[in-house]
């Protein structure tokens, strides 16, 4: 249908390298008015960086864009919304404190004098809201809102510069399932109003269901241009990662042993004071991966801090093998052998200035294996870190490179290594694989599946439904700070966990 | 039209940690002519006589040394609270708390010979410098008081409080100036070369170095406070005792500070005086950055710094430009290494728009 039109979108030859990494090659990009047309690819394949480029935030090394036929430059992102193109990220950048009418007309220059003109920026708030039936009260503060309310604010925030281009960067990687379809009927509306979509995404099924159009990029370069129509799941799949990634990481039968970790009515505060875990009780086996799904800032953050040693319960106990453990410090965390992998893996986990060596060390640089009262044993630490780097096959110049130089997957294998190198009775993973590509998810998935095997408790905390389904034994969701649900992994649809993520009780 | 835009550049390698900073000083140099030339001075002979008034003769080259041995306390003193983000900005305040020190042992414990009063002298003004820092060290770790901000407001209660004693209980008797009384012959470092000021104070300035470098490098307490530097977020995820650290960092920090007040009251003054500073404290946190932390830059950009100082005096006498040269010239070598250090993690690239 869109082909006998015009494309609004022309983008030539694009080529962008950073550094020594060229993150688009020679990249062909149209897009055509009234469409939803898919930019399909792994982390890293050069998805963001393309539109980045067509949003202004970076230029070209080599290439011609086209909007509407005219050739253009773009030196800004306000370049690219005077053009009509707007970008919306994955994460948002809205004042909390301010209500979504100020929030939709800030960085506005057309205002008259020093006074805003709020009055015919409601009129015309309203009037954009009625035509894309996108319900939100404009007087609500932002902060009040839910993470769906929040996107949508961001679109009506593009809309009010009149754009007729939407770029949305992976818009479903925040929501739950149901906000999620909500968002799609949002997206049909746009184009049936004659916007055109840009949806970058790596998740299949959503681009089959949303998409007119996919372009399916690898290490930079175009792989494919398929009609939605013409193409299916597992093509596309082939086409993302080179490779059949459908087959399932492989687990063994393991069964059961004693509780590991009893969490016992445990009621945490978050950083405003109000209770993000409430009464919470939770039991892990040895041999056993709990899975507590859930979209992000339902509490879960918070039990795992508590479980790192971060946080101090208001109630509740937590036993780690039927022993107490004292809460609120890392060190006891550390000693009753907890392995602990933080969700911001760069700023809790790592010491990103410091040598891949003095990272692996981190937790046991007190072990009288490393230093003689007092003095580093540099002979033991290289040859500890030297057998970790190849044990878990951790790609680096070496145990003095700096870690900052390490790619996202190989940064997650350096707190793996450090973690599950003392063979923990518990581990406490949190979106252990959020940002990571295939290859590296495997890897860590396959990890966390052998601790188990070896015996360990695992407790997985993720918003990410597939890895849920991938690993765990038992399924938990997270909602509002209450984990409901307990469901076996033979038991459980993905409709029933993404009913009850979105807080609807059975 | 053309903009300017800053981007983020690859780590850069080792050698650049060395060149860098001699690259600064030869900039600072360079454009220190334009003060040297507004004030009428031969560029030339100007620098001839920088440098040959600092180490052209015996006497001048030990008197530079005697310059560089504040310097490099206050330095390591800066350089080692900052490698941990310990932003120690009060070195000075520490310096008059160890002088201060010093000057009361050094009065009253009559008694006790020169073997075993030069320690305690040395240990108590280190102690008292140590106590000094780990106040804001405190207040930072348990109150979350900024510690740019309380460091150096110490500095200003510290002067208040030795104008107090030295208007008071600690002034010579007799005397109208604000001055304490001398201190013990005991009590004094000994000079170690003959017709020069080289004292005691200049060796254990360098051993210092050493043992800054050796604890840095060598220690887990090293590992341990570089740790809480880079990342106190991820060092207390890992089990190490941030306040503890931060704790250990103040005392060692301004028991440096503390140390080079020692050192110029028992070699230099032996009496306490309220300028017996000037402002050895501020120049040590301009050494630390040209030193980039490290205890060996340390030491160098102490030298320079006292090259400065000491080679001012000849310049001035021979061309005419006062010496208050040399203060521009600290001045101009801070901002300038600021610069560097910026064009380290980021370059400056010209777009046309």
């Amino acid at each position: 249908m869109a082909n006998n039109k015009k494309p609004i979108i022309e983008m030539r030859s694009i080529v962008k390298r950073f550094l020594d990494v060229t993150a688009n090659r020679n990249i062909n990009f149209t897009l055509f008015p009234g469409e939803i047309c898919a930019l399909l690819g792994e982390n890293g394949a050069g998805k963001t960086t393309l539109m980045n480029i067509l949003f202004g935030y970076y230029s070209c090394d080599e290439g011609e864009i086209y909007i509407k036929g005219e050739k253009v430059k773009l030196s800004s992102p306000k370049d690219a919304i005077s053009r009509g193109v707007g970008m919306i990220h994955q994460h948002f950048t809205l004042v909390p404190s301010q209500t979504v009418l100020e929030n939709i007309i800030i960085g506005m220059d057309d205002e008259k004098g020093i006074f805003l003109d709020l009055k015919s920026a409601r009129v015309k708030l309203l009037r954009l809201q009625e035509r894309f039936g996108l319900k939100i009260d404009p007087e609500a503060k932002v902060w009040t809102l839910s993470i769906g309310e929040k996107q949508k604010v961001e679109i009506l925030k593009a809309l009010y510069r009149d754009v007729d281009i939407l770029i949305m960067d992976e818009p479903t990687a925040v929501l739950a399932p149901s906000e999620t379809e909500e968002l799609f009927k949002t997206l049909k509306s746009l184009v049936r109003e004659g916007k055109s979509v840009i949806f970058i995404s790596h998740k299949l099924n959503e681009v089959m269901e949303i998409s007119d159009r996919i372009i399916v990029l690898r290490n930079g370069e175009v792989m494919a241009e398929k009609k939605t129509s013409e193409t299916n799941t597992k093509e596309l799949a082939n086409l993302m990662v080179g490779r059949d990634i459908l087959e399932r990481v492989k687990r063994k039968k393991v069964s059961l042993g004693k509780p590991v970790l009893e969490v016992n009515e445990l009621t945490v505060l978050n950083d405003k004071g109000l209770k993000a875990v409430k009464k919470v009780n939770l039991v892990v086996r040895e041999n056993e991966i709990v899975g507590i799904a859930g979209v992000s800032g339902n509490g879960q953050r918070e039990l795992s801090e508590v479980l790192f040693g971060l946080r101090e319960p208001v109630e509740g106990t937590i036993k780690i093998n039927g022993k107490l453990l004292r809460t609120g410090s890392p060190i006891t965390a550390i000693k009753m052998r907890i392995g602990r992998v933080p969700e911001d893996r760069i700023e809790t986990g790592l010491m990103m200035d410091l040598s891949v060596e003095e990272n692996m060390i981190l937790e046991n640089h007190i072990s009288p294996n490393f230093h003689n009262k007092g003095l580093i044993n540099f002979r033991n630490i290289h040859h500890f870190s030297d057998v970790l780097i190849e044990e878990y096959n951790i790609k680096t110049a070496g145990r003095n490179a700096v870690t900052k130089s390490l790619s996202g997957g190989n940064l997650q294998k350096l707190i793996l290594s450090r973690e599950l190198d003392g063979k923990p009775n518990l581990v406490v993973a949190s979106q252990p694989t959020r940002g990571l590509d295939v290859g590296a998810m495997e890897y860590i998935h396959q990890r966390i599946l052998k601790e188990k095997e070896r015996g360990a408790a695992v407790i997985l905390i993720s918003e990410d439904l597939d890895e849920i389904f991938t690993i765990s034994d038992r399924i938990m969701v997270m909602y509002e700070g209450e984990v409901m649900g307990d469901i076996s992994i033979e038991k459980a649809s993905r409709e029933q966990i993404g009913l009850l993520m979105s807080g609807v009780k059975k | 039209m053309i903009g300017l835009k800053i981007i983020k550049r690859k780590p850069l390698p080792r050698w650049a940690k060395i060149i860098i900073p001699l690259c600064a000083i030869l900039a600072t140099l360079i454009l220190s002519a334009i003060p040297i030339l507004i004030a009428r001075g031969n560029l030339w002979k100007s620098y001839y006589y920088l440098f040959y008034g600092a180490l052209g003769t015996r006497y001048n080259l030990l008197e530079t040394f005697v310059k560089a041995s504040p310097l490099i306390f206050t330095g390591l003193a800066v350089a080692f609270a900052f490698r941990a983000k310990f932003w120690n900005i009060g070195a000075e305040g520490q310096l008059l708390a160890g002088a201060l020190m010093a000057t009361w042992v050094g009065i009253n414990f009559t008694g006790i010979p020169k073997f075993f009063l030069l320690p305690i002298v040395i240990i108590s003004g280190f102690i008292a410098g140590g106590i000094w820092a780990s106040i804001p060290a405190i207040l930072k770790t348990k109150l979350k008081v900024d510690d740019v901000v309380s460091t150096l407001l110490l500095n200003y209660v510290m002067i208040h409080i030795m104008g107090t004693l030295l208007f008071g209980p600690l002034q010579q008797p007799g005397s109208s100036w604000p001055r304490s009384s001398g201190i013990l012959e005991a009590a004094r470092y000994p000079m170690l070369l003959a017709r020069s000021r080289f004292h005691l104070g200049i060796p254990l300035a360098f051993l210092a170095v050493l043992i800054i470098w050796f604890i840095n490098n060598k220690t887990i307490f090293g590992y341990q406070s570089k740790a809480v530097g880079v990342n106190i977020k991820a060092a207390h995820f890992g089990g190490i005792n941030t306040t503890s650290v931060i704790l250990k960092t103040a005392l060692i920090s301004g028991g440096l500070a503390g140390l080079a007040g020692v050192g110029e009251l028992c070699a230099i003054h032996y009496h306490l005086l309220m300028d017996i500073s000037p402002g050895y404290g501020y120049s040590g946190i301009v050494i630390a950055m040209l030193g980039n932390l490290h205890p060996i830059g340390v030491l160098f950009a102490s030298f320079f710094f006292s090259i400065v100082l000491v080679g001012a005096h000849t310049m001035s006498r021979m061309t005419g430009v006062p010496t208050y040269i040399a203060e521009v010239i600290q001045g101009m070598a801070l901002i300038i290494m600021l610069i560097f250090l910026l064009l380290t993690e980021y370059k400056i690239r010209v777009v046309r728009k």
